[in-house]
């Protein structure tokens, strides 16, 4: 019988996705720039006062971090929905979970992974320590992952509607809001001293919460919309 | 080997068939018929199991589809209204993805086969954006060169398609139905398969 091994799959739908990307690099490059104009505007607008701006930088990325994510979150599903390749999907004689695993995945290395190299970069416009630059990458790393997550259920719960844009920011705002909380909350620790380790364990948590059941409800909305 | 007994779908609040009876077993060809909007691509997607049917059941060698999960999927593979190729890519990249999902192991060569069995000699690294309908409906089709799967279900495979590729395609129907596969597909168009008798099943 034709079978698929699980790491096969993940390999073929990760290097598919990521060919895809790279055909369409306008795509990726809109929200990293995104990312870049909104954090670089905080500068500008609240002036140059370096107190300030070094207090208020991690909340600043972290919050461009998660309305850059919105911005790619339509693009996850809806192509292969409309050209007829995800119900192609849904016949693959494997676990549909692996392979939206393999999708959120591929998705975040072109518009998660990015956003966390670009990080550090724009910290320096805020004049942040070098130490709080690494534990800002960190959270970065370990919390954009969980963004790309729990977008996956809202842009296949949205799949097809029309106005799912909008309407997918406002299903998965509310619920990265504890992100967000731990994410600045680690790097406004090390700015104030404080253990940063805790912070960094609940994002640990959350994001292995996230890769244990967001591939799964991803599966089930998916089926669901294409009904 | 597919089995359907009473089967009944809806639409929203719209009922389009119900008590619905067939079965297909191997070597068979059934075309199913009805006017637009009577439920034919709705049948076609119930079987694939996209749809949830309202009653009835579906069954695959004696067990019901939705049991069966995978093991159904391994064995039949359904071209739908859309095409399920990707503009960015070339024809090669498309087929070989497609037949890695299906579970099939392809090398190049038996892909640029199947593209020149589709008569798409020199199209084969071709961006698939800049083909035109009937081509990508060929690319398409060439799926069904590469998979082994035993159960087709073709929603109005000929739509685009020119004389000649309707011709291919009562061949390649022909071939697989003398190899035991089964056929279920839709379509306006008329398919005269050689040596093989046609069933209907009209919906209304």
């Amino acid at each position: 019988m034709n079978k698929l091994s699980l790491i096969d799959l993940l390999s073929l739908v990760i290097r598919r996705d990521l060919v895809l990307a790279m055909r369409r690099r306008a795509d990726v490059l809109t929200t990293l720039i995104f990312f870049v104009i909104v954090v670089s505007l905080f500068p500008l607008g609240v002036g140059p006062e370096m107190d300030m701006l070094r207090k208020m930088a991690p909340g600043v990325v972290w919050v461009a971090a998660l309305l850059a994510s919105m911005l790619s979150l339509g693009r996850m599903f809806s192509a292969d929905y409309l050209d007829g390749t995800l119900e192609q999907m849904m016949l693959v004689p494997q676990s549909l979970s692996v392979l939206v695993l393999a999708k959120i995945l591929a998705h975040w290395m072109v518009s998660g992974l990015p956003l966390v190299i670009m990080a550090p970069v724009l910290g320096l416009q805020f004049d942040m320590p070098t130490q709080a630059l690494w534990v800002l990458i960190a959270a970065l790393l370990l919390g954009t992952p969980i963004l790309s997550m729990i977008g996956a259920v809202g842009a296949a719960l949205t799949l097809g509607l029309r106005g799912g844009g909008a309407l997918v920011s406002l299903l998965v705002l509310p619920l990265c809001i504890p992100v967000l909380i731990f994410g600045a909350g680690a790097v406004e620790a090390v700015v104030s001293g404080t253990s940063v380790g805790s912070h960094l364990s609940l994002l640990g948590a959350l994001l292995l919460i996230a890769l244990v059941f967001t591939p799964w409800v991803t599966a089930l909305a998916l089926r669901i919309s294409m009904e | 080997m597919l089995e359907v007994s009473n089967l009944a779908c809806s639409r929203g609040d719209h009922l389009l068939f119900s008590d619905l009876n067939f079965s297909l077993s191997a070597g068979e060809l059934l075309q199913v018929q009805g006017a637009n909007g009577s439920g034919k691509t709705s049948l076609l997607r119930t079987l694939c199991g996209f749809m949830m049917p309202v009653a009835g059941e579906i069954r695959w060698r004696g067990q019901n589809i939705r049991e069966l999960g995978d093991a159904f999927y391994a064995e039949m593979i359904y071209l739908g209204h859309l095409n399920a190729i990707k503009d960015e890519l070339n024809a090669l990249e498309n087929l070989r993805i497609s037949a890695g999902l299906a579970g099939c192991k392809v090398d190049d060569k038996q892909v640029i086969a199947a593209l020149r069995r589709m008569g798409l000699r020199g199209r084969e690294t071709l961006p698939v954006k800049v083909l035109s309908q009937g081509q990508r409906r060929r690319v398409a089709l060439a799926r069904l060169l590469l998979s082994n799967a035993s159960l087709w279900i073709l929603d109005e495979p000929l739509t685009a398609l020119d004389v000649g590729a309707v011709e291919l395609m009562q061949e390649l129907i022909g071939k697989h139905l003398v190899s035991n596969g089964m056929v279920i597909y839709t379509t306006h168009q008329p398919l005269e398969v050689v040596g093989v008798a046609t069933r209907w099943l009209a919906l209304s």
